[in-house]
């Protein structure tokens, strides 16, 4: 005998009128986009000036689906009498994506950051060979990668961040020793020479590298050396003439030259090789280039800068 | 009352009953099977067809005409060791039935095309036939599937055609008249306990239960829908037709839909009276009120129909088989038998 019926369907048919009674959540796709989640899997892009044409991406696709040619090229010695060195030229580069099946693992497994994931899907097509994008159509899909998204509060900087701010913290050590040592010799020579009074001093040395060993930037540091010694200068009674600062002998900040000098040698170190050109970075953001796109630009003119004036500054010597 | 679609010429009149008929069979399943179309998405949270539209007028609203075309253009395939004449006339004979019932419905005063004395027991006569196309189609087919479809399908008639006709016969009781068309005017003089006037529906609730269930299972619409479960047998009966043969059998089941609902509403749910008790004026407008009243509640009971598909799964064989013998069959005859007795005992 069958259970009679309960009144679970009534429920049922409940559940139904109500959901008929509620807007739909259909999204009218070609007329509406959707609202898809930034880090959506659309297209892969190829930054093309990473690929160091490793294959590993090919070999670790499972549909065998990315095509590299790429041939040997013999760059000259950097300098002469050195050995030329071989490198591979990127020839082709091409993702099948009628075969692709959006694993993601060559994304993963390219060790360059050469291939990013790109949320743009529009790019069906008449022909199924036409779904095979070579190098320059990956090369365009790359404007349209997101920025990486922000790290979480307290995580670890990436390597990279982490590598190139401990090489600017170096930097800056050595700037300021050689800033001392320089600053100890002038002194050591300018109160041989006129043990008379100095101006007083406009930059505490001393502020400035506790406040850098407290782990400062330095212009905070600086700024704060400089009214030190703004302070120190007011102490000392607005004597300009007053004999034998006490600062004069204490291994340091004495004379005004060490102190400029000390800043100038810091300066460099402040703005540490500048790894990134702000100004070029703005500028191609604002043109609507896609942020990785603007970071590697701007990257490579303030190489081009840094070389130019490591070039300037060797033809000065 | 003649019927409004009578003239001098006898063959005018027959000419014009049978376009009228046939442009409203096909109408009504166009317009009954888009709702469906719609109400399913939403009842399923999506919005159904949205595209096509016939001119301004978006929203699908054309999507069954251009689901038409697309019949018409679809190949005609007849399998190699199929019976060829039956297999090409059984979406035909599946179709003829709903048309025949709709020769006898009622839609308004003076709007049907014949009220014959016999409307109710023709129409359930009709009804049956329906099954002998598609036995037609099962048969014919050569396909092991199709003809399980047709064999389910005759016992799912045998069993759901005793309550429906066992329901209708007990409005039959209480009206004392089979004509369809007295069946409506009798409804609406009928007064419980000489104060609220109701339609047949409220004293045979139970009735009127059973021939909508019956009626969903006579069309095959799910929870019924065991001899097309798509999941075991394919399409049942329909599994190897295409094209026009094919939309023949959609468009039955959609114009069955209307004509079962059509004719619960005059059994049950007073016809083209607006509510019980109700006085329409003479004339024209009586006859137009009449008649979006009763279509209006055709509709709506063809939208409980596709509530009903839209909620509940569908049943097993063996529980259909069931719920019809051991249910519905004994609850339509306790009924009937209560109903005869209360005619008598009641003046
Ligand atoms: S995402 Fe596509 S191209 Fe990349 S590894 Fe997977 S299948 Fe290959
Ligand atoms: S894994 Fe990256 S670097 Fe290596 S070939 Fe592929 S894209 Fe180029």
């Amino acid at each position: 005998m069958p259970t009679a019926p309960k009144i679970g369907l009534l429920k049922g048919l409940g559940l139904t009128l109500k959901t008929a009674l509620t807007p739909a959540t259909t999204q009218q796709y070609p007329h509406v986009k959707p609202d898809l989640p930034p880090r959506t899997r659309g297209v892969i892009a190829l930054m093309e000036e990473n690929c160091t044409v490793c294959f590993q991406c090919a070999r670790e696709c499972p549909d065998w689906c990315i095509y590299i040619d790429s041939h040997k090229l013999t760059v000259p010695p950097k300098e002469p009498g050195g050995r030329s060195r071989t490198r591979n030229q990127l020839d082709r580069f091409a993702i099948d994506f009628a075969l692709c099946m959006y694993c993601g693992i060559c994304v993963e497994v390219c060790p360059f950051d050469a291939l990013f994931w790109s949320p743009e899907f529009e790019y069906s097509e008449h022909r199924i060979a036409d779904l095979t994008h070579e190098m320059d159509q990956l090369r365009e899909w790359m404007d349209t990668v997101p920025p990486p998204p922000p790290l979480e509060v307290g995580a670890a900087m990436p390597k990279e961040v982490q590598d190139g701010q401990r090489a600017a913290a170096k930097a800056v050590e050595e700037a300021a020793e050689a800033a001392r040592a320089a600053a100890e010799a002038a002194a050591q020579a300018e109160a041989a020479a006129q043990p008379a009074a100095e101006p007083a001093p406009d930059f505490d040395q001393e502020t400035y590298d506790r406040l850098l060993a407290e782990g400062k930037s330095e212009r905070v540091a600086k700024a704060k050396a400089k009214k030190a010694a703004a302070k120190q200068r007011s102490a000392a009674g607005g004597q300009p003439g007053g004999s034998a600062s006490p600062q004069a002998d204490d291994g340091g900040s004495g004379s005004p030259q060490a102190g400029a000098q000390a800043a100038a040698a810091a300066e460099p170190a402040a703005e540490p090789a500048p790894e990134f050109d702000q100004e070029t970075y703005d500028r191609l953001l604002a043109e609507g280039k896609s942020e990785r796109v603007a970071a590697a630009k701007a990257k490579a003119a303030a190489a081009k800068r840094r070389r130019q004036a490591s070039e300037g500054s060797e033809g000065d010597q | 009352m003649e019927s409004i679609l009578t003239f001098d010429s006898l063959l005018f009149t027959v000419v014009v009953k049978v376009l009228v008929i046939v442009a409203f069979f096909l109408v009504a399943a166009l317009v009954v099977g888009y709702l469906e179309h719609k109400v399913m998405g939403h009842m399923q949270d999506r919005t159904g067809p949205m595209e096509a539209g016939l001119g301004p007028v978006k929203h699908g609203v054309g999507q069954l005409v251009a689901d038409g075309a697309k019949f018409i253009q679809k190949e005609d395939i007849i399998p190699r060791s199929a019976d060829r004449w039956v297999f090409a006339i059984a979406p035909g004979v599946a179709l003829v039935p709903t048309l025949m019932i709709l020769v006898v419905i009622p839609f308004g005063p003076g709007v049907w095309a014949e009220n014959l004395d016999l409307g109710l027991f023709f129409a359930l006569a009709a009804s049956g036939v329906t099954v002998i196309g598609v036995l037609m189609a099962g048969w014919a087919s050569a396909n092991k599937f199709s003809l399980m479809g047709a064999i389910r399908d005759a016992a799912q008639l045998i069993a759901y055609e005793l309550p429906l006709v066992l329901a209708g016969a007990a409005v039959a009781l209480q009206a004392g008249t089979l004509s369809l068309v007295e069946i409506v005017e009798r409804q609406n003089e009928l007064v419980l306990f000489d104060t609220i006037p109701v339609w047949y529906g409220v004293p045979q609730v139970i009735g009127f239960g059973l021939f909508f269930v019956a009626a969903m299972a006579e069309l095959n619409r799910p929870p019924f829908d065991m001899p097309i479960a798509d999941s075991e047998i394919i399409a049942g009966h329909m599994t190897e037709y295409t094209g026009l043969r094919y939309a023949f059998f959609m468009l039955s089941e959609y114009a069955g839909m209307v004509v079962l609902s059509a004719l619960a509403v005059v059994l049950f749910l007073g016809g083209w009276y607006p509510w019980p008790g109700a006085d329409l004026p003479d004339g024209a407008w009586g006859a137009v009120i009449g008649t979006v009243t009763t279509i209006a509640k055709t509709v709506i009971l063809a939208m409980v129909m596709t509530w009903a598909r839209a909620t509940f799964p569908r049943l097993r064989e063996d529980q259909l088989q069931r719920m019809a013998w051991t249910i519905l069959i004994p609850l339509a005859l306790a009924q009937i038998v209560v109903i005869a007795i209360v005619i008598v005992v009641l003046p």
